[in-house]
């Protein structure tokens, strides 16, 4: 029953009306250039370009009012199938569908709705401006939710933090053949170690200190490897535990290439202890350790890029990941399990925190989504033999202002000081490019992955 | 036997009705009760089994393994006789009894019948089950002509399969306009006009007398002093609620089953939906407002209500709604033809039509004929009663697209 569906997105403010994805359609559907014939009908509004499209309901209405039995809702694809030959064309249909998804056109002389083109739309492939996307996401709810979930309920993370989400999905996919090491932070702080005596998950975890988090994963791993068991040896840290305290044996770990898998989820800060700043905590940033006051505006350093750092290591595997772009981290995931059987992959998730940035707890998501969209982090992937290239380039950023708009530990900042976040960010994508421009001159012409 | 949800009926108030239920409640017994020998299926269907359109096998909306995966006991040719509310049970024409703990009453509606002398005695045929259809199709190979009495919605579509069928067809109506339920003197003006050139003989604001046996038809005398022969008497006059098993219950009634914005009747652990209940009104008294929409609509509500669904949403009243193809061309109907204080606006030219009805700034009606507009978010406009003072213009240029426009802001 509970089953997730791809879908089409309209990103309104992307479209300029320019009608190819209606004559695609048509062309598709009708074998005609008319779009008048489309099953998308986009139209000017009265503010900005508008969309009728079929949403493919989960409880249609234009089935339920369909007589004949010729709409079904299809339990594997989730379209909403039109079979011609049971259709009578009563138009009941149509009056079941509040969004214009199902039309009668007396040129094709049926009614018409999107089918998806078998999930494969005819008119996202024209659309040159992004304006309409084809969202998969669905699978990986479908293959995850079967799976068992390897940490207990109740879990105390704050509202809205998005790192309790992030665990539960990784250890899913990750499965119970596996050992956790959780140095300080926000996540044995949310229970995930045990509390009064009981386990918070369901494999075996434990809490290491920020200073030995790698090394001491990377010694249990070899332990399990010399007893003959194939284990997962996976490192859930916080930035702090990572990047200051940890670092010196996150560094020794990747330089030796230990086989573990090691996820930095980067909230920019000490975010359970006080909200004191760290070493990746952005420039400008309220933290209770760079206040607003008169001498200081928040952090007067910039944080320091940790991702890219770790690709200096040369370790198998390294990437940054957003949990607004899950088929992205997904991907990523299952590369970093795989590569952790030999060498070391790094993961660097971000992790936006309601309680520390100050934003509203339904905004995590959001802001997660504005990270990405304003540039002002970037999701790549890294390996010694391919080098650095983007996983989710943005073509046309929105201005960070937007995204600092969004958090609290934000508020105060300048004019000055918003540009010259803007000017930082710019110049770390267009040191990446330069990465990628390098690997890409020197990837081998077969490609290895 | 017994059941914690009982459903009596098997069309579309009763089917949406069980599908509400099991989306809150997997393991409730449930279970749906007609009179009827088939699956499922939709009286809206039948004048397209009469016309060979649909096969009578093919139209089911429910088959055997749908019951199955969702746990619904379905049981065919079981007729309710009594309702006994305060022994939470009913009875069978069988002789069984059922007990419940929720009972939805969704019989739906039969044909209803006027007063013609001599009717009871001739061969004619109503049009309201499967096996009327079949039965209906079957007449028609041996027909050369046909009198169809009511050109509703049923009788119109049954006139055009026969003339189509190549039958010479009269049609007799009580009042002086086709379809006048649903559109107004000069859109059903227009559906005459095209069932006139296609050789329907429609006979407005007259209706039979009498009707007596000749050979193997009828022969009849109209209100006017005429008379008619034919091979075949097809009575559609309107239908009526099937309530006649409810003597003594205790269940209030007036046309249909009075019911409040939940489908709950007076009597607890008694809901009713579709042609059987009468309900709000959008605009004012209780209705039974005997299409399709609208069953679907009060099936969900009183199966999310029986199941104790918190997310109900309270019905809204009923609009008059329908969609009628003929010969080709498309009619559609949303809302009031006019009311006192409201502002018509029509439109179209070049064998289309077009009737808007503003009331107060707000949509109460549109009607078109050959030409589409969205019924849905007409449907939408008039529900949430959408000023469109500041859009009238557009709207009345071209609703289909101000329509889209206006739910692409609003509710998109």
């Amino acid at each position: 029953m509970a089953t997730c569906f791809p879908t089409l997105q309209f990103h309104a403010s992307r479209c300029d009306g320019c009608g190819d994805c209606m004559t695609a359609c048509a062309q598709a559907k009708s074998g005609t250039d008319n779009p008048t014939q489309s099953r998308i009908r986009i139209m000017p509004g009265m503010d900005g370009v508008e969309l009728a499209l079929c949403r493919q309901c989960a409880d249609p209405i234009c089935a339920a009012n369909c007589p004949s039995g010729a709409l079904t809702k299809n339990a594997e694809t989730g379209v909403i199938d039109w079979a011609n030959i049971k259709c009578v064309n009563c138009l009941l249909c149509t009056a079941g569908c509040g969004y214009a998804g199902i039309l009668y056109e007396a040129k094709i002389g049926h009614v018409t709705k999107c089918d998806t083109c078998d999930g494969d739309p005819s008119c996202v492939k024209v659309c040159s401006k992004g304006a309409l996307e084809y969202r998969t996401e669905a699978r990986i709810f479908n293959e995850y939710a079967d799976k068992e979930d390897l940490f207990c309920r109740g879990l105390a993370a704050c509202h809205g933090c998005n790192s309790e989400l992030l665990i539960r999905h990784t250890m899913r996919k990750v499965g119970p053949d596996s050992v956790v090491a959780a140095p300080p932070g926000c996540i044995p702080g949310m229970g995930t170690v045990g509390y009064n005596g009981q386990t918070g998950a369901k494999v075996p975890i434990f809490h290491s200190l920020l200073t030995n988090t790698a090394t001491m994963l990377a010694g249990v791993k070899m332990q399990y490897n010399r007893v003959g068991r194939n284990v997962t040896a996976i490192a859930l840290a916080g930035d702090g535990g990572t990047s200051d305290a940890g670092f010196q044996s996150v560094s020794g770990a990747a330089e030796r290439n230990d086989p573990i898998l090691f996820i930095c989820v980067d909230n920019e800060g000490y975010m359970n202890t006080g909200m004191q700043s760290s070493g990746v905590t952005p420039f400008g940033s309220w933290t209770s350790t760079t206040p607003v006051g008169g001498a200081m505006q928040g952090k007067r350093t910039e944080a320091k890029n940790l991702p890219v750092i770790m690709t200096m290591h040369n370790c198998s595997y390294v990437a940054t990941a957003s949990t607004a772009f899950l088929e992205d981290y997904y991907a990523k995931l299952e590369k970093a399990i795989e590569v952790s059987t030999t060498g070391m992959a790094y993961l660097h998730v971000y992790a936006p925190c309601p309680t520390g940035w100050r934003f509203p707890s339904a905004m995590t998501t959001e802001v997660c989504r504005m990270q990405v969209r304003t540039n002002f982090i970037a999701l790549w992937e890294y390996d010694p033999v391919n080098g650095l290239r983007f996983t989710h380039p943005v073509d046309r950023p929105e201005p960070i202002e937007k995204y600092l708009k969004l958090i609290g530990k934000y508020r105060h900042l300048s004019k000055q000081q918003i540009a010259h976040i803007q000017s930082t960010a710019d110049e770390k994508i267009a040191y990446l490019q330069q990465l990628t421009q390098i690997a890409a001159a020197h990837r081998p012409t077969t490609e290895v992955r | 036997m017994q059941s914690k949800y009982l459903i009596v009926g098997s069309s579309h108030a009763a089917l949406e009705a069980a599908n509400a239920i099991r989306m809150f409640d997997s393991v409730g017994t449930l279970t749906l009760l007609t009179r009827d020998a088939h699956l499922p299926y939709s009286p809206t269907i039948l004048p397209y089994v009469v016309s060979g359109r649909s096969q009578p096998d093919n139209v089911t909306l429910r088959d055997a393994a749908y019951f199955r995966a969702n746990a619904i006991d379905f049981v065919s040719g079981a007729e309710i006789v009594s309702v006994d509310p305060a022994q939470s049970s009913l009875r069978l024409a069988t002789g069984e009894s059922w007990h419940y703990e929720r009972l939805l009453i969704a019989t739906g509606a039969a044909p209803s019948l006027p007063k013609v002398r001599g009717l009871a005695d001739v061969p004619y045929h109503v049009l309201r089950s499967l096996d009327d259809a079949v039965g209906l199709r079957r007449a028609m190979q041996q027909a050369k002509s046909a009198l169809v009495l009511g050109a509703g919605l049923i009788g119109m579509h049954a006139a055009e399969n026969m003339a189509k069928a190549g039958i010479k067809v009269t049609v007799v109506e009580l009042q002086r306009f086709a379809l006048s339920v649903y559109f107004e003197p000069k859109a059903s003006a227009m559906i005459e006009r095209t069932f006139a050139e296609h050789g329907v003989q429609m006979l407005m604001g007259r209706t039979l007398v009498s009707v007596e046996r000749a050979g193997d038809g009828i022969a009849t005398t109209l209100s006017n002093g005429t008379t008619l022969e034919a091979d075949l008497l097809l009575v559609c006059t309107g239908v009526k609620p099937n309530i006649s098993f409810l003597k003594g219950a205790g269940i209030e009634t007036n046309v249909g089953i009075l019911v409040d914005d939940r489908m709950r009747t007076n009597v607890a652990n008694i809901w009713a939906a579709g042609d059987v209940a009468q309900g709000r009104g959008f605009w004012g008294d209780k209705v039974v407002n005997g299409i399709l929409p609208n069953a679907v609509e009060q099936g969900r509500i009183a199966g999310a209500d029986m199941a104790e669904d918190a997310g109900v949403q309270p019905f809204r009243g009923a609009v008059p709604l329908n969609t009628y193809s003929f010969f080709g061309q498309q009619a559609i109907s949303v809302g009031h033809c006019g009311s006192p204080g409201s502002e018509v606006v029509e439109g179209g030219g070049g064998g289309s039509y077009r009737h808007i009805v503003l009331k107060d700034g707000r949509l109460v009606g549109i009607s078109t004929i050959n030409d589409f507009i969205d019924a849905g978010i007409m449907w939408q406009l008039i529900l949430r009663r959408t000023d469109l003072s500041a859009v009238k213009e557009a709207f009345i240029a071209n609703p289909q697209l101000t329509g889209r426009q206006l739910m692409s802001q609003m509710w998109r």
